[in-house]
């Protein structure tokens, strides 16, 4: 009886150990991290590590690596603004941070839905962000999504590109999805993708005017993102125009409407990020389900190359 | 959420019943809080952490229902069959133990998950037999209500508070689902412990219970209870589906969705009692027509004009009533149709015809969500369920005793 007792209390107190132990463990974050992102040591990448914001070297993608704590699903930056979608947290709703590169926090933006997207205008004052809403892929059925906008330097924020008007349609339809901001030089005009039914156009939006035009012509251009000289956009083209067979990562001229398919043969489910006017990064999910972000020439030719192993979300630094 | 007693005592005294009864109850209440922190996050694990389909999901959530049920009449069986009640029992247990491990051994492979939850349901319907036998044996004959009352009120605890302790979890090891799993085995471990230790087996034998005898529903009147019933479950999705449709209309962060179903039970919990007493004095079908009216409003407002606070609340405490209209009273319903000397039998089948309902709902609200779209999916349960309702009255309204 006596023995019993003291069973159940050893036993009860070693799995209560376990419990919290792992509980506490799963809570805690490892010891060396890096409290904010360097600038002035040559030019670097911003990706995510496991969720992690972090950076390395340009000249050295595959080396040493500085792992903040923040946490993001999502990450963008330029000139010193950085976009991070946070995860829904414990007990807190997702939300959109904007922060400097000392990862000061300069505003957050409740939001509802999974982070997909995120871009920043080139001088780090403007931010778009796309949510899955329902759904968790382009590819399938019903999926819908939610576009936003914030412009940094007035505070005016856009909720849902659903409150823009767009040209030629007396009224916007209502299944009609936006996602995948990418902003010019002028912080006001931007493109994005616009679906409604089968179709999925190149949009150009103007901020200011609270204005969307689709671009006739140029149909299956998903997930734009402009190229530092605002010439051509990189984006991923639906295989035969279906998006249930995949994308290839294409890029397409402004001026003359000329579509080149870059190297890379594998489908891409990503924003592709200009590193600099020649390449094109992207992620790509492996297997095992970890993130490759791959980098390929813009022009075509060459192959595809690992640049950062292990990591997603990828967006060049100064 | 279903009653799995017909007689439900009225008093819980605890007074002169015997060790093992309290010593069955706290291993009830120990594993209640195990299963369900885990049953309470697993919607939300499986959709969200795991990002599998709707349609995927609701495959798994119908055969997790669909187990138990059939491996109850098995565990039964094999408890009777060796007269080894708490050995059997433990092995029930310590499946269950074992499954909520193998959640984390799984990943995302949806053959592994779904053997790891069927064993964990197959470790539930196990040991519910022999557990009942063994409290059975325990006690003298006429305090059977009171032992059974005991156990129950202890398994309720432990059920209402496993979501809290799912949450608590969440909140401590940065929404770590892995970490509500292995909490979870830690005190499902625990309660084996506590089996192993302070329960005597009862290994004398026990009055046969009848199998299921499909001859009873040569009957008319058992018919259209059992097919009202079955019909009923059909339009029925399961809670997973609604919390996790509401979770992501409001964006409800993960800590708070086991909430959800810790509201719905505190509701059912406080209303089942005084709805029982209303179907008594004004109609038992009256009584539960008005619950499936509410669970018609749920549907609804799961893509209705309502947001927010009001939302949740609203929705949270029409489903609990819902399942206060209902539960207990389709059972008191059916108990008068059925012949006394069946009548455990009977309940049986209903239940169990409930249960494939449910399968069967779980996999068709899925592909509607999947290929259609959730609000076109929840619109048309909120149809399926007025034209079962309709139809129920039909086959059960005329008949008077």
């Amino acid at each position: 009886m006596k023995n019993r007792l003291l069973i159940t209390v050893i036993a009860a107190v070693l799995l209560a150990g376990v419990a919290i132990g792992y509980t506490v463990l799963s809570g805690a974050s490892p010891g060396e991290t890096a409290n904010s992102v360097p600038l002035d040591s040559g030019p670097r990448l911003m990706v995510l590590s496991n969720g992690k914001l972090s950076t390395v070297s340009r000249n050295d993608p595959g080396g040493p690596r500085e792992v903040t704590e923040q946490l993001c699903d999502r990450v963008y930056s330029a000139a010193g603004t950085i976009s991070c979608l946070r995860p829904v947290g414990a007990l807190k709703a997702g939300e959109l941070a904007v922060l400097d590169s000392d990862l000061k926090e300069l505003r957050t933006v409740p939001l509802t839905g999974f982070p997909n997207r995120t871009r920043v205008s080139a001088s780090g004052r403007m931010v778009a962000w796309t949510l899955f809403v329902d759904g968790h892929s382009y590819a399938a059925n019903g999926f819908s999504t939610s576009t936003g906008i914030l412009d940094t330097v007035t505070g005016t924020l856009v909720q849902s590109l659903e409150e823009f008007t767009v040209e030629g349609m007396q009224q916007r339809p209502a299944d009609s999805n936006f996602w995948g901001v990418t902003f010019t030089a002028d912080d006001n005009r931007f493109y994005a993708t616009m679906s409604t039914g089968p179709h999925r156009y190149l949009i150009e939006g103007d901020f200011a005017a609270k204005h969307l035009k689709p671009l006739t012509g140029l149909d299956n251009v998903e997930c734009p993102s402009l190229s530092p000289d605002g010439t051509r956009i990189a984006y991923k083209k639906a295989v035969d125009g279906d998006p249930q067979k995949g994308w290839r990562v294409s890029v397409l001229d402004l001026a003359t409407h000329k579509i080149t398919q870059l190297a890379e043969t594998r489908t891409v489910d990503d924003q592709p990020a200009w590193i600099d006017d020649r390449t094109v990064a992207y992620g790509i999910q492996r297997d095992d389900g970890l993130n490759d972000v791959w980098s390929v020439p813009a022009d075509g030719s060459g192959e595809a190359k690992v640049l950062v192993p292990e990591a997603s979300s990828p967006a060049p630094l100064g | 959420m279903y009653l799995s007693t017909l007689d439900k005592p009225k008093s819980a005294n605890w007074k002169g019943l015997s060790g093992n009864v309290f010593a069955l109850g706290t291993v009830s209440l120990i594993t209640d809080v195990s299963s369900e922190m885990v049953a309470a996050v697993l919607p939300l694990y499986l959709v969200i952490g795991l990002q599998l389909s709707p349609a995927a999901y609701g495959l798994i959530d119908g055969v997790y229902t669909g187990a138990t049920t059939v491996l109850r009449l098995a565990g039964g069986y094999l408890a009777d069959r060796t007269n080894r009640r708490k050995a059997v029992a433990g092995f029930g247990y310590g499946i269950s133990a074992v499954a909520k491990l193998g959640l984390l051994a799984a990943g995302s492979s949806l053959t592994a998950l779904g053997f790891v939850i069927t064993a964990d349901r197959a470790g539930k319907g196990l040991r519910t037999a022999p557990r009942d036998a063994l409290i059975t044996l325990s006690t003298p004959s006429g305090d059977l209500g009171r032992a059974f009352g005991v156990h129950r009120a202890m398994d309720g605890i432990g059920a209402f508070a496993g979501p809290l302790v799912a949450m608590a979890v969440l909140a401590a090891s940065a929404q770590s689902f892995d970490a509500v799993f292995v909490v979870s085995f830690c005190i499902a471990v625990f309660g084996v412990l506590v089996l192993a230790l302070y329960v005597e087996d009862r290994p004398e034998p026990l009055e046969r219970k009848e199998p299921i005898k499909l001859a009873l529903l040569k009957d008319p009147a058992v018919r259209k209870i059992v097919l009202a019933a079955s019909l009923l479950g059909l339009v029925t999705i399961g809670d997973g589906f609604v919390y996790l449709l509401l979770q992501k209309r409001e964006g409800l962060a993960f800590g708070w969705f086991p909430l959800l179903a810790v509201g719905t039970s505190l509701v059912y919990l406080l209303f089942a009692a005084p709805l029982g007493a209303l179907a008594d004095r004004v109609g038992r079908l009256k009584v539960m027509l008005c619950g499936y009216g509410a669970l018609t409003v749920v549907y609804l407002l799961l893509f209705g004009p309502l947001g927010g606070w009001p939302l949740l609340v609203l929705v949270v405490l029409l489903y609990g009533v819902f399942y206060a209209c209902t539960d207990g009273v389709l059972m008191a319903l059916a108990g008068p149709a059925l012949p006394e000397r069946l009548r455990t039998t009977g309940i049986a089948l209903i239940q169990s015809g409930q249960a494939l309902a449910y399968l069967g709902s779980s996999v068709l609200f899925g592909l509607t969500w999947q290929f259609w779209s959730p609000e076109a999916a929840t619109r048309t349960a909120a149809v399926a369920v007025v034209l079962a309702l309709i139809t129920t009255a039909a086959l059960l309204g005329r008949r008077k005793p």
